[in-house]
């Protein structure tokens, strides 16, 4: 039955089968594959970007300067590379828009996902808090594009013709509150829409935290004479902090990567910084969307160069925050980290 | 004398009770409060597209293609349907090998979907040939829904009671036995919930399938490669904008169809989730 002549006929075929295809060696190998996509990935981006990474040196992230060049000029060659006559790429509006919507995303997010969390794990009985919860988390389960919709149909016309106004003429001498107030698209409108996407991961991970808690910590501090929210607000809470910042840091991660949202109230804008809170802005994640039909135009292919290297920029960030929030994370318990 | 400095203290005791019940009573409003309002936009982005979604619904939508901005969704509801399915039955052998073998890729969660798009793009799209297509979007959705299900199926496996693999190991069974005679089918709930949330997340998605899949207003031919193929999502981006109501009720269509089977799929895994929790109480 041994096939491989005489030489071989001592060698335990059987035995190296059984092994390499093992059912446990299978599984192995199938999840190492998974494991290493994000390498590939990372690869793959890189590899295909070097030209645009070449070309456009340092100047990628600190100039205000995406320009596909003349696209019906004759290819010229700058590096090496084969460029449009008048293209160059620099990103530092998509990375002042992605920072930006960002941080005010994590302003309205924070306040409201630890005032919900504190509410749900303390303030409503036991029996029916699952259920209420998930009414909120049910906020993470609504697709991207939807939320788009919903901006682009309700938040925008309602804070451009109704609120942004009034902030102008009450609060217009605070800084970046000064009008013109725009027509709705732009900064925080992005921020907004993105806080209520990025929200029930915060109240979702901290409610669990709160509620599992020892509850020898509130008991201890009711006895000491602190009622029950003293005991949520000065001990449980503070217990809980790890799991804040933890959480708050993955959900940052997921709003730096928000695409359909953002590009649908966001404004578009091209090579200029916000200087108010109503400017229209781009994310690198919206713009990857926005920009491919005219980097497509682009025969030379840099423009598309470019925009893997906004996303190897975009990948490389992420990887870099849910690592950081992972480290904080990872005493506290894998089952935090759930979806809802 | 003792009585009168007890009555200083209880009026002193008094006072602070009074500042700090309100300073509870704040607490507690700020924070319902913030509950209420994160529970009304829920409710009002939900009545937007219920309202708006079933005013648009015509027997048109479901029988005829996109034609312009008008017609029906019948080519995107198909093509949902095959991007999802494809790109499910793509990540569930993978995502349970993981899930079983306890392999750490929850950092593909925090990969925005955009970056996994343009990933599939230079890789499949370009670098393969195979252009927008079904076969570069389906395995798209499938990296993007890999790590739920393994982090279900390992989160379901850690439940079944150690005892239960202990005796069939005892019994002479094999790893393969073990886990697909024993654990799988205990874990089986749990799993089904991480297949059904990524189904519902691939339903949901759009970013990285305009960079894969692309778009196309015809019925899907069959074809894996070089063919683009539509999806419900895409024309909720890009129907919306657009100045006409037929195209806006297409729109609004998709969204109520997508954001349903969103909700009813969420519902039923938390239903599922619910009773295979039930492990815990046994083991």
């Amino acid at each position: 039955m041994i096939s491989g002549g005489p030489i071989l006929r001592g060698f335990r075929w059987r035995w190296l089968r059984n092994r390499l295809f093992s059912f446990r060696s299978l599984t192995a190998l199938l999840a190492s594959l998974v494991g290493f996509i994000l390498v590939l990935m990372v690869v793959f981006l890189a590899l295909y970007a070097w030209p645009a990474v070449r070309l456009n040196g340092t100047g990628f992230l600190t100039q205000n300067s995406w320009n596909l060049g003349n696209l019906y000029g004759n290819p010229i060659t700058v590096h090496g590379q084969q460029i449009l006559p008048g293209a160059e790429y620099g990103i530092l509006f998509l990375i002042a828009g992605t920072l930006l919507s960002t941080a005010i995303a994590l302003l309205i997010a924070v306040p409201f996902g630890v005032g919900a969390a504190m509410f749900l794990s303390e303030g409503v009985p036991p029996p029916v808090r699952p259920w209420i919860s998930f009414f909120v988390e049910l906020l993470a389960a609504i697709p991207s594009v939807v939320y788009g919709l919903w901006g682009y149909v309700v938040v925008i016309p309602f804070l451009g013709h109704h609120i942004f106004p009034l902030v102008v003429r009450w609060l217009g001498f605070l800084p970046f509150l000064g009008g013109p107030a725009g027509s709705g698209y732009g900064l925080f409108t992005a921020g907004f829409v993105l806080s209520l996407m990025i929200v029930p991961l915060i109240t979702a991970t901290l409610r669990d935290a709160l509620v599992g808690q020892p509850p020898e910590l509130r008991d201890g501090a009711m006895a000491l004479g602190a009622t029950r929210f003293e005991a949520l607000r000065t001990v449980l809470l503070p217990a809980a902090r790890r799991v804040l910042v933890g959480s708050t840091i993955l959900a940052t991660g997921r709003a730096l990567g928000e695409t359909m949202a953002v590009l649908m109230v966001s404004g578009n804008a091209l090579n200029y910084l916000p200087s108010n809170i109503y400017t229209p802005i781009s994310t690198m994640a919206s713009f990857i969307v926005s920009q491919l039909d005219s980097a497509l135009q682009d025969p030379t292919g840099m423009a598309v160069r470019s925009l893997a290297e906004v996303a190897l920029v975009l990948c490389l960030i992420s990887i870099v925050v849910n690592a950081l929030a992972r480290v904080l994370l990872h005493y506290q318990g894998r089952h935090l980290l759930r979806a809802f | 004398m003792a009585a009168g400095i007890a009555e200083i203290e209880a009026t002193a005791v008094h006072s602070v009770t009074r500042l700090r019940r309100f300073q509870d009573y704040l607490g507690w409003s700020a924070s319902a409060l913030a509950f209420l309002l994160l529970g009304g936009a829920m409710v009002w982005i939900l009545a937007i597209v219920f309202v708006k979604g079933l005013d648009s619904l015509t027997p048109q939508v479901l029988t005829h293609v996109t034609e312009g901005t008008g017609g029906g969704l019948l080519n995107a509801i198909e093509g949902t349907m095959v991007l999802a399915l494809g790109g499910v039955l793509l990540a569930v052998p993978p995502g349970l090998a993981c899930g079983i073998y306890l392999a750490e890729i929850d950092v593909l969660v925090g990969v925005p979907s955009i970056v996994i798009g343009y990933f599939g793009y230079v890789t499949m799209v370009v670098m393969l040939g195979w252009q927008f297509s079904a076969a570069a979007g389906s395995v798209a959705l499938a990296i993007i829904s890999l790590p739920y299900i393994s982090r279900t199926t390992e989160m379901a496996l850690r439940e079944v009671p150690r005892g239960l693999r202990e005796a069939a190991y005892a019994l002479g069974a094999t790893d393969r036995a073990v886990v697909l005679g024993i654990s799988v089918p205990a874990a089986l709930p749990g799993i089904l919930t991480g297949i059904l949330l990524a189904l519902a997340i691939s339903v949901g998605e759009t970013a990285p399938l305009l960079y894969t899949a692309g778009w196309s207003s015809y019925l899907w031919n069959g074809h894996l490669i070089k063919e683009p193929i539509g999806y419900l999502t895409y024309v909720i981006w890009a129907f919306i904008t657009e100045p006409f109501a037929s195209a806006q009720a297409l729109a609004y269509a998709a969204a109520l169809f997508v954001t349903l089977f969103v909700l009813v799929i969420s519902v039923l895994s938390r239903l599922l989730l619910d009773q295979s929790v039930g492990w815990r109480g046994r083991s």
